[in-house]
């Protein structure tokens, strides 16, 4: 099927196509193009990680050299620890770790709930509430965070861990991506447990749920990605260091005193990339796929 | 009723910080709300359109309106044809390394944009590894974050390095759903690659296309972290974006006039969704 002129946007075209014979002769180059293209393309993408890795483990007084030097002189791990010993990385973390899995945990029990209601059952007020879900998917945090502050701090839970998850403990994305992968079960397997005398509380755990696996896990990933790299609302609502998330405690670092300690900076960017990234590599295949749903719901 | 039992946590979640939140900030934007009025909210103001006349006065406003335009109207083609030409390289029936070129463009796109935002301030240093590798070349490279010319670019440079990678997922996506019958008749016709591409994949492809554009421009409206890590919206207000400039505002305690600013955010948002479900529906 290799042997046609690339690019070609279909190999089942190159499986039938007839290729002239000057065309065959063009092929290598045309590969060795794309993929020389391809390779230096993801080398330049990835760079901005590679350097900011190198970055991190550069003593202060080597990253401040002009011009930078490519390799580190003197690899040390003094940035990684200063985030530990000078500043409270360990808050930091557990605050980020669990803000984003009560929020994922709280996703998948009630978007999963109310994706059940809104597929399976009839009710007066259904179609209402369905159109409601979908006109919200596209209010944007910033248009809400105001008056979100002000309920929070009526309420006294300003910088408390219920005014970091609370607001995201739903999402209507979740609902529509359940919904939608709830209409696709049969009917008839829920009346056989119905027929057995089970309530619709035992179908939901027992029948439905079991086989909701992959819009499950399309929606926790993509839960724990938005919780993980959410700032907006973190830096509103965390206003002392002991309640800061990973990416409000680097944005603040990053503007205010230690602006220019790159290290340190750089260091701290690795601690927030890095479990994202291992996630990603593991999982990379419902990452993709969650995108793909989101894009082309 | 078992139904609502099991709409409730969703109804009730969303409705107190979605809903309620929405329609406040809309008739918040209509009051003089400070940050003195939070204990007493129903004690303020009615001030009408003012907080909107204030805004449309406000030229930094403006300016804002100015820039975050900007950041849409340049980026979004920009990361369109990116992803477009790797879709259409990965799709070229190179079989070797493809997911791992797909898992490299992609990988940004997991990453906290704040975090990202920290690496791309210190390559774009005056002595940074960009203009250091411009220096090699030649090229004195300018500093980049500190020239009302430059900082914009920099950072839909950054936007496009860190999005290409969704669109590229979707427009893969849309490529591999061309039928191949219409790319055999083009060929059978004699159509070079080129022709067909022009010809035959991007007509059909225009669908995938457009809603790319919808859903990357509704995330580049509101950009705002890359500019309080890398710009604080400097200099000179050159990257300041509407989303920051509502955050600034609420920052200063005018939570009225923030939400109207917010709002008319809200507006460009909601009516590029809205072209979406349009486009959505069209497509079924």
């Amino acid at each position: 099927m290799s042997t046609m002129t690339p690019p070609s946007p279909h190999p089942a075209v190159d499986r039938l196509a007839q290729p002239a014979p000057s065309r065959r002769r063009r092929l290598p180059t045309g590969r060795a193009l794309t993929y020389t293209v391809l390779v230096v393309g993801v080398l330049l993408w990835l760079l901005p990680f590679v350097w900011m890795v190198l970055g991190s483990v550069k003593t202060q007084r080597e990253i401040l050299t002009k011009p930078p030097t490519i390799w580190p002189q003197d690899p040390t791990l003094d940035n990684f620890g200063r985030w530990f010993t000078d500043l409270n990385f360990g808050q930091f973390f557990t605050n980020s770790v669990i803000v984003a899995v009560v929020t994922v945990l709280g996703n998948l029990l009630f978007c999963s709930m109310v994706g059940y209601a809104l597929a399976k059952m009839d009710f007066p007020g259904k179609k209402a509430l369905f159109a409601l879900v979908m006109i919200m998917l596209m209010v944007p945090g910033v248009v809400t965070f105001v008056p979100l502050f002000v309920q929070v701090t009526s309420l006294g839970l300003l910088n408390t861990y219920p005014a970091l998850i609370l607001p995201f403990l739903t999402q209507p994305l979740g609902v529509f991506l359940m919904r939608q992968f709830m209409l696709g079960i049969p009917e008839p397997l829920m009346e056989a447990a119905r027929i057995d005398g089970a309530g619709e509380l035992r179908i939901f755990a027992r029948v439905v749920m079991p086989l909701c696996g992959p819009p499950l896990a399309t929606l926790g990933i993509l839960t724990f990605l938005g919780s993980w790299n959410n700032f907006l609302w973190p830096l509103v609502a965390a206003q002392s260091q002991d309640m800061y998330t990973l990416p409000v405690a680097l944005s603040l670092y990053s503007t205010g005193q230690q602006a220019t300690d790159y290290g340190l900076l750089l260091a701290g960017a690795v601690l927030v990339i890095t479990p994202i990234l291992l996630l990603f590599v593991a999982l990379q295949r419902y990452f993709v796929q969650g995108i793909a749903t989101v894009g082309l719901k | 009723m078992v139904a609502w039992m099991f709409a409730l946590p969703f109804v009730l979640v969303f409705g107190f910080f979605m809903l309620v939140p929405l329609v406040s900030s809309f008739a918040m934007s209509f009051t003089d709300f400070t940050s003195r009025d939070v204990r007493t909210p129903f004690a303020v103001n009615f001030v009408g359109l003012d907080q909107y006349v204030a805004l449309f006065g406000d030229a930094r406003f403006l300016k804002s309106l100015g820039v975050t335009g900007t950041f849409v109207i340049v980026g979004i083609p920009v990361t369109m044809a990116v992803a477009l030409a790797l879709a259409v390289a990965l799709n070229s029936g190179i079989s070797r390394f493809r997911s791992a070129f797909r898992v490299g463009f992609y990988a940004p796109v997991v990453t906290s944009i704040v975090a990202v935002s920290v690496v791309w301030r210190y390559i774009l240093q005056p002595d940074g590894l960009l203009n250091t590798a411009l220096g090699w070349v030649g090229i004195e490279g300018p500093n980049w974050l500190s020239s009302t010319t430059w900082a914009l670019p920099s950072l839909i440079l950054m936007a496009v390095w860190r999005n290409v990678g969704t669109l590229m997922v979707i427009f893969l996506a849309g490529l591999q759903s061309v039928p191949a019958e219409v790319q055999e008749a083009a060929v059978m016709d004699g159509a070079s690659p080129w022709r067909r591409f022009r010809s035959v994949t991007l007509p059909l492809l225009r669908p995938t296309l457009l809603l790319g554009a919808v859903l990357i421009s509704v995330g580049y409206l509101q950009f705002f972290e890359e500019a309080f890590v890398m710009t604080q919206g400097g200099p000179l207000d050159s990257t300041l974006s509407t989303a920051f400039y509502t955050f600034e505002q609420f920052g200063f305690g005018k939570y009225g006039f923030a939400s109207a600013a917010s709002y008319v955010l809200f507006l460009a948002i909601a009516l590029l969704s809205l072209l979406q479900f349009r486009l959505l529906r069209s497509q079924d």
